[in-house]
């Protein structure tokens, strides 16, 4: 029986995939295209290969967290659609939408990628809210780096809208003054089949890998997160070249960030 | 006869296509005097009679089809098998050719287990769609490494080719081992990964133009 | 009082920017984009498959299920949560009636198509835009469809009748309006959708249905185009 799991190991000792790429290439095109909802106040389209995921970013206000009462807050949720992809289902978020969040959230969360004291409209009373929406469109692997990337792309496109007297958002008017970011954050997950290491996995490589590791990487190639998955275990030697790999691939995926 | 429209033109649902003695054919329905397409395809023409030859959407199982199932469920005297289209069909043990069966008390799983691929015979289609698989004639049985692509059911006359000329020039070109599923599943092997990549490429480019003209020299081009 | 010129300029019978792409989810059978103004849809067309659970199935016929989605971030105004609504049910339910008009599933008893549509920007008439990807959509997916089924509202701004509203007009307040999503069987010209909600004269009603036909001449043929430059670039 053509076993997928066996196939990849077969390739990657020849240094190979089924498609044809590297273990450490990525699929082409990779494309990142902003603004693409008007009543978002910011958003992206981000494409690898044949994976599609959209982010939209909108700005609440509300009141702050009372243990942080000059600070403004962030919220990240994923929908998987079933328009993405045939396994997936109507309803509340399943586990994997849940953990793809999580995992994004903590990479931009943790690294304080937003100054959210920023975001503090009256102390104790008022604040922004930074809600992303990650979109999956069309579901062919790999959604973690991707949905990364679109947040990262969407926060970046997003503005403010104007406020209304009583500090109510105007969501017609839109300012000219961006979200405060202070670091570019990417997560990208390196995954694991036998001994060999490999990235951007489609939807077939995703049913086959032993482990997964996903790293959030900042510009200057320190972390901010990390995320094993899978049930293979790792040894020391394992991590620290998935990490290597991470932050060298989340170079690459920032210049794409940068040329939009 | 009144065609309204040129040979192989592409129309789209409800687009007229012909009109007076024209007679209508398969992915057409009268009305009036005119006939309109049911669906989006490529309009051809045979001896008075107007057909569309659609370019996408699900296969229908048909007696006598030869189809690469995937075993999804073992049931107590056989296997029920996805067949890539909206029903699911049946390989009774008794149609299973094999010398390992071991009778009643045997475990089916130990011969065909879930996940595997099988190269069958449809030999019934009810009314409802119930299906009947068999595996007795020489070629047909289980599929055993290489891998396993999915393409248009509606593409797999292009990829076979007339009295098979396109697989066959793919198997010689490539040297891989085809079997074309007339339901869209397409088993390859080959012992070079390269050749079996680039067999695969060949029939994702007959999917792609298959409905454009010369597509045996585009494949030739290809392979060479 | 009367409404003199449209919020965006447009003519009275003058539909907005529209446009449309089919084939752009490659995991679906078939799928479209269908922009109309700032109101976008995506549509993905899955199956026939097997219907689960089991007693929803028809062992005469296949069925359609219609899944309209406005996607949180697609709003003008606040983020709207995930998980839908009666309102999205409603529209859902209506686009299901509307495209079984012209789809026949008789050769797949007991199966279902499932249409996904989810837009992520909206402005108005968003339930005519997601039929029109559905159309497209069922279409590219091959479903036996003995036409094409296209959509757009109509309606009366204070003493104007006029053809695809935009929010502006939804909501304008120097008179009273009429919001009236329609949707067409191109060759019968039958109308296989019809709401309204607000207020008008039978006359009225019958004159804008009558220009919502004609102006749905470009939404069809936007929808025809689409189709088949698929093909044609490849």
């Amino acid at each position: 029986m053509p076993d997928i799991r066996e196939n990849m190991l077969n390739l990657a000792a020849l240094g190979r995939r089924q498609d044809g790429r590297g273990l450490e290439d990525y699929r082409e095109p990779i494309s990142v295209e902003v603004g693409i909802s008007r009543s978002a106040e910011g958003s992206a389209l981000v494409k690898i290969g044949k994976t599609v995921v959209m982010a939209g970013v909108k700005l609440a206000v509300d009141k702050p967290y009372p243990d942080t009462p000059n600070e403004g807050s962030m919220m990240i949720n994923v929908e998987l659609l079933p328009l993405s992809n045939p396994k997936y289902e109507s309803g509340p978020p399943s586990i994997k939408a849940v953990e793809l969040a999580r995992v994004i959230d903590r990479g931009i969360r943790e690294a304080k990628a937003i100054d959210t004291k920023k975001l503090c409209i009256v102390p104790g009373e008022k604040c922004w809210m930074v809600i992303i929406d990650l979109i999956s469109i069309n579901d062919d692997g790999n959604l973690y780096d991707a949905a990364g990337l679109a947040a990262m792309a969407a926060l970046d496109n997003a503005v403010f809208p104007k406020l209304k007297e009583g500090n109510i958002p105007d969501y017609k008017e839109k300012s000219n003054i961006p979200i405060p970011l202070t670091k570019n954050i990417l997560p990208v997950t390196v995954f694991k089949v036998g001994q060999y290491l490999f990235v951007d996995p489609n939807q077939e490589e995703e049913e086959g890998y032993d482990g997964r590791l996903s790293v959030a990487v900042a510009a200057d190639g320190n972390i901010a997160a990390l995320q094993k998955g899978g049930e293979d275990t790792f040894t020391l030697e394992e991590i620290e070249t998935m990490v290597d790999l991470a932050v060298q691939k989340a170079k690459f995926l920032r210049e794409k960030l940068k040329s939009i | 006869m009144g065609l309204l429209v040129k040979e192989k033109e592409i129309v789209i649902p409800g687009e007229v296509v012909a009109d007076g003695d024209a007679k209508p054919s398969y992915g057409t329905y009268k009305d009036g005097d005119k006939i309109y397409s049911a669906f989006l395809g490529l309009v051809e023409t045979n001896e008075g009679y107007v057909k569309i030859i659609p370019l996408s959407g699900c296969y229908l199982p048909k007696v006598d089809d030869k189809i690469i199932g995937r075993v999804i469920d073992i049931l107590m005297t056989g296997w029920r098998m996805d067949t890539n289209s909206a029903y699911s069909a049946v390989l009774s043990v008794k149609e299973f050719v094999t010398s390992r069966y071991g009778g009643r008390e045997d475990d089916l799983s130990r011969l065909i287990a879930i996940g595997e691929y099988v190269y069958v015979r449809i030999i019934k289609v009810t009314s409802q769609n119930l299906i009947d698989l068999s595996t007795a004639e020489p070629g047909l049985g289980k599929l055993k490494g290489g891998r396993v692509i999915t393409i248009n059911s509606h593409k797999v006359p292009r990829v076979i080719g007339k009295k098979g000329s396109m697989v066959t020039l793919i198997k010689e070109k490539t040297g891989a081992d085809i079997k074309v599923g007339q339901n869209g599943v397409i088993w390859l092997r080959a012992e070079n990964p390269d050749a079996e990549l680039k067999a695969e490429k060949a029939i994702r480019l007959i999917e792609e133009k298959a409905h454009t003209e010369g597509l045996t020299q585009t494949v030739e081009a290809f392979l060479q | 009082m009367s409404y003199k010129r449209r919020c965006d300029g447009r003519g009275w019978d003058e539909i907005r920017p529209t446009e449309a792409k089919a084939g752009i989810i490659p995991n679906a059978d078939g799928s479209a984009y269908f922009r109309m103004g700032n109101t976008a849809a995506y549509c993905a067309v899955y199956g026939p498959r097997e219907l689960f659970p089991k007693f929803l199935q028809n062992p005469k016929t296949g069925i359609i299920r219609c899944h309209y989605n406005m996607l949180p971030f697609s709003g003008m105004g606040e983020r709207i949560r995930p998980g839908g609504n009666r309102r999205a049910q409603e529209i859902s339910l209506v686009m299901e009636k509307a495209l079984s008009a012209v789809v026949d599933l008789s050769d797949f008893p007991n199966a279902v198509v499932d249409i996904y549509t989810d837009l992520p920007e909206t402005d108005a008439g968003s339930r005519c835009v997601a039929i029109n990807a559905a159309a497209m959509a069922l279409a590219d997916a091959g479903i036996p469809m003995k036409d094409m089924v296209s959509a757009l509202a109509v309606g009366r701004v204070d003493d104007k009748i006029v053809v695809d509203l935009c929010y502006e007009e939804e909501a304008y307040e120097g008179g009273p309006v009429a919001d009236i999503p329609i949707a067409v069987v191109h060759n019968t010209q039958e109308i296989a959708l019809l709401q309204m909600d607000g207020e008008i004269s039978k006359e009225e009603l019958i004159r804008a249905i009558e220009m919502g036909r004609k102006a749905m001449e470009q939404v069809y043929e936007i929808q025809k185009k689409a189709l088949k430059e698929k093909y044609q670039d490849a």
